[in-house]
């Protein structure tokens, strides 16, 4: 079958700009990245398995300052795909369409997972200090 | 007047020649995935910079690793049927969407099974 470039609808460009459509396109960065991070979950996990010596080499990798910011990343990414897949599944049964509801439960979403963000990280340093 | 076959018709699966397997399947895997996330992501930091012996030790307890096995098979299927939708709505060309989809399969295979072997070792020695 050939391949042609065919006429395309209008994207972007012809809509203004609106919250929940930054909502959802950090949706699907979220998903990426955290495709990304279960490949290092898979690294961790792989290195758990190999033995002390390299579990403490990535211990090390991940607790470096640079480590640690792609893990708060990664965190917040988590509970960020977590509460708006919630928010989605609620759009699939049917619940929320109306624009103020949207509004709303997008504004909690970002709320919930910054806070869930937040909990973790004081679960992970009282870990740490203790 | 409908061109279809009857046969088409009683299938109902239109033009894509697929039903709601992949929709349903993506949903059911962010459900299960809800509390094991939750759970997983703060075990994990509760363990923050945990040694060999500690790590080892959460993650071989039964429930901990069955738990950790759901999981890793609900997230490399999930993330497998979203990177498959990304690659469907980016790539247009018809065979490097092909070979991308196929890549992707292939790696996230290779990554859920080498996860889901980590976990088992820990688990059984």
């Amino acid at each position: 079958m050939s391949e042609r470039s065919r006429p395309l609808s209008p994207h972007l460009q012809v809509y203004s700009f609106q919250w929940p459509m930054l909502l959802s396109i950090t949706h699907r960065f979220t998903g990426v990245g955290l495709a990304g991070g279960a490949i290092v979950l898979v690294w961790w996990l792989i290195a758990l398995a190999i033995g002390p010596e390299y579990f403490a080499f990535a211990q090390t990798i991940l607790g470096s300052w640079i480590g640690r910011l792609l893990l708060l990343g990664w965190t917040w990414a988590t509970f960020y795909h977590l509460c708006n897949g919630i928010r989605h599944l609620c759009w699939d049964a049917g619940w929320g369409f109306e624009i103020r509801t949207a509004w709303t439960t997008g504004m909690i979403v970002v709320v919930v997972s910054v806070l869930l963000t937040v909990a973790a990280w004081m679960v992970a340093y009282a870990a740490r200090g203790g | 007047m409908s061109v279809r076959t009857p046969l088409a018709r009683a299938r109902g699966l239109g033009a894509a020649h697929g039903g709601t397997h992949h929709w349903w399947t993506q949903r059911a895997t962010a459900v299960v995935m809800v509390p094991l996330v939750l759970w997983f992501a703060f075990s994990l930091a509760a363990l923050g910079p945990a040694d060999h012996a500690t790590a080892s030790a959460w993650l071989a307890h039964p429930v901990n690793a069955v738990l950790a096995l759901v999981l890793i098979a609900a997230m490399f299927h999930h993330l497998h049927l979203g990177l498959q939708v990304v690659i469907e709505d980016y790539v247009h060309s018809r065979w490097v969407k092909f070979a991308t989809l196929i890549l992707q399969k292939f790696i996230t295979i290779i990554f859920g099974f080498g996860a889901a072997f980590a976990v088992l070792k820990i688990a059984l020695s």
